[in-house]
């Protein structure tokens, strides 16, 4: 208790149990992705055949070689194409309903809450088959919009779920206010109630993005060559002249970057999000 | 908030119950339909009543998934959790560092879950990772692809790596949101280090420690893709869960009877164990008073 109360008024970085706790967690954490990074710009010689901490002789082939090839940064493009159609979609239909949950109680709605709910627990595994021949029957199979449409079967309750738990911190009276005002209620939202809960709706495309960005059973089982996502490019590395490890660790180092990217924006929202908008 | 009856509230509703009854009630309408069939090809089938139910109910493979299934969610439980916790107490409470962290340890979470397997494929190797490479040279014998025991300690350290961090991500803003009254109470009383958290931070963090829990026991219960990555389910089935072995004979060897009743069974305790998530959702939703 002691110590804790003096951290507080001292902010400056003290050599303590904190420190070394977060320290070696961070570095437990950060090791093997630097590993992967390590091994990103080294050559497949060197790889193999010394081991080092560090890459003695850098090189960007490996990243070269991706970059430079269709089947390899078609991966990346098709990975995004579902990923954002299906992010759109989700914050689309999950922002009406999310508002209806917040703010009124109609017939069935509680089971209807839950149903969703159970959506997002259900393992892909269940649905793989039956979906590979829903889209399969629909002619479908291998298309980007096959892929974002499997996944709002997690994504949609998701975002119903997080937006819910924003909208829900906005006073009722604001809405009556502007009925009051004469606005009617395609106006009211979009000019209004939208503004009042952009963070909501950024943490709900981040997470929508994020768990469909790795998502892997679905989107292999529903695509071939055309919508093909970078996930399943990668197991292309493994040739008939063995592993190309250089290339599947910049593989895997590139499609940590999205995310990175954008971890910075939502960091304070993150624990909300997988909370189901409840924190 | 008291809300207002509505019934037209349901128009608002229903894109969202047309997309999902579309990419899910068909799907398991599938299921259903395969689960209680049989079929000799051509798409003829006839009635098969509760066959592959009984059938399922006897193989010792559903058991032996499933038993593998608990003890890993078990056990990363048991590990993630107090972890988690441990590593929220030690959080930095504002500023500069307490962005630093919270951007780093969300990392893993961010990863796409073959590349996380990818990620410990690579790092676990003898010859090329740090990880075996090491273990190698201080002379303990590990090889996650021929050894049972090697094999359950990386998917087990894998998980723990990915999805820590979640716990304590939650229990960071559980614990953010103790008022500094509490912690100025407890300071006049003297209380020890253990009784502020078994008396102030403990209470308080238990809404989001159950979800977390909650959580992590449900996608831990669905883990397909790293330990697919990593081991592929092997060596034998040692590392063969409920998600992977379905997988396999769905997809793999598409026995669609016996997978439509596996894949039934899985969905009903997932059900159940999402009704007890919900409940204790909305019990913590009524306790706020929102």
């Amino acid at each position: 208790m002691a110590d804790r109360s003096a951290q507080r008024r001292k902010p400056t970085l003290r050599f303590n149990s904190s420190v070394v706790v977060m320290g070696l967690y961070l570095l437990f954490l950060l090791l093997p992705i630097y590993w992967l990074f390590n091994m990103s710009l080294k050559s497949n010689s060197e790889i193999l055949g010394q081991f080092s901490l560090w890459p003695r002789d850098l090189t960007l082939r490996n990243y070269v070689v991706i970059l430079t090839d269709a089947s390899w940064y078609m991966g990346y493009v098709n990975s995004l194409i579902y990923v954002v159609i299906n992010t759109v979609i989700s914050i689309a239909v999950a922002l009406p309903a999310a508002y209806a949950f917040s703010r009124y109680s109609f017939l069935g709605d509680k089971h209807l809450f839950f149903w969703l709910l159970t959506n997002r627990m259900a393992p892909p595994a269940v649905f793989a088959l039956p979906f590979f021949q829903l889209y399969s029957s629909v002619g479908l199979f291998d298309t980007h919009i096959a892929v974002a449409l499997a996944h709002c079967l997690f994504n949609v309750p998701l975002a119903v779920w997080i937006l819910e738990g924003f909208m829900r911190g906005v006073p009722k009276e604001i809405d009556e206010t502007a009925y009051i005002d004469g606005y009617g209620f395609g106006r009211f939202f979009t000019r209004i109630f939208m503004p009042l809960i952009a963070s909501g709706i950024g943490v709900a495309a981040f997470f929508c993005f994020m768990f469909s960005w790795v998502e892997l059973l679905l989107s292999r089982t529903l695509t071939s060559v055309e919508a093909k996502p970078i996930a399943a490019t990668m197991t292309r590395t493994a040739g008939a002249s063995g592993m190309d490890w250089g290339v599947l660790a910049a593989a895997g180092i590139l499609t940590i970057v999205p995310g990175a990217l954008v971890i910075y924006f939502v960091r304070n929202y993150i624990a909300k999000g997988f909370a189901l908008g409840r924190v | 908030m008291e809300k207002t009856v509505n019934q037209k509230a349901w128009f608002l509703v229903l894109p969202v119950l047309i997309l999902v009854a579309f990419s899910a009630v068909i799907p398991l309408m599938t299921v259903v339909n395969y689960a209680f069939q049989d079929t000799f090809g051509n798409n003829k089938f006839f009635w098969a009543g509760l066959e592959w139910f009984e059938e399922l109910l006897d193989s010792e493979r559903m058991w032996g998934a499933l038993g593998r299934q608990l003890a890993f969610s078990g056990i990363i439980l048991a590990i993630e959790v107090p972890l988690g916790i441990f590593v929220a107490l030690h959080m930095p409470k504002k500023g500069f560092w307490a962005s630093f962290c919270l951007v780093l340890m969300s990392l893993p979470l961010l990863i796409p879950w073959n590349v996380v397997g990818t990620i410990w494929q690579v790092f676990g190797r003898v010859d090329i990772g740090l990880l075996g490479y090491t273990l190698d040279k201080l002379g303990i014998s590990y090889n996650y692809t021929q050894d049972f025991f090697a094999a359950w300690a990386t998917v087990i350290v894998m998980d723990v790596w990915h999805w820590t961090s979640l716990v304590a991500l939650l229990a960071y803003a559980g614990l953010q949101s103790i008022p500094d009254a509490y912690y100025q109470a407890a300071k006049i009383d003297q209380a020890s280090r253990w009784k502020v958290f078994r008396y102030i931070e403990l209470p308080k963090m238990q809404g989001v420690l159950m979800i977390a829990i909650l959580l992590r026991f449900m996608d831990s219960f669905m883990i397909y893709t790293e330990p697919f990555v990593v081991t592929g389910g092997g060596p034998g089935n040692s590392t063969t869960f409920l998600s992977i072995d379905l997988v396999k004979m769905a997809l793999g060897q598409f026995d669609l009877g016996p997978a439509a009743a596996f894949s039934l069974m899985y969905f009903l305790v997932i059900l159940l164990i999402s009704w007890v998530f919900y409940t204790v959702m909305t019990n913590l939703d009524k306790r706020d008073g929102v």
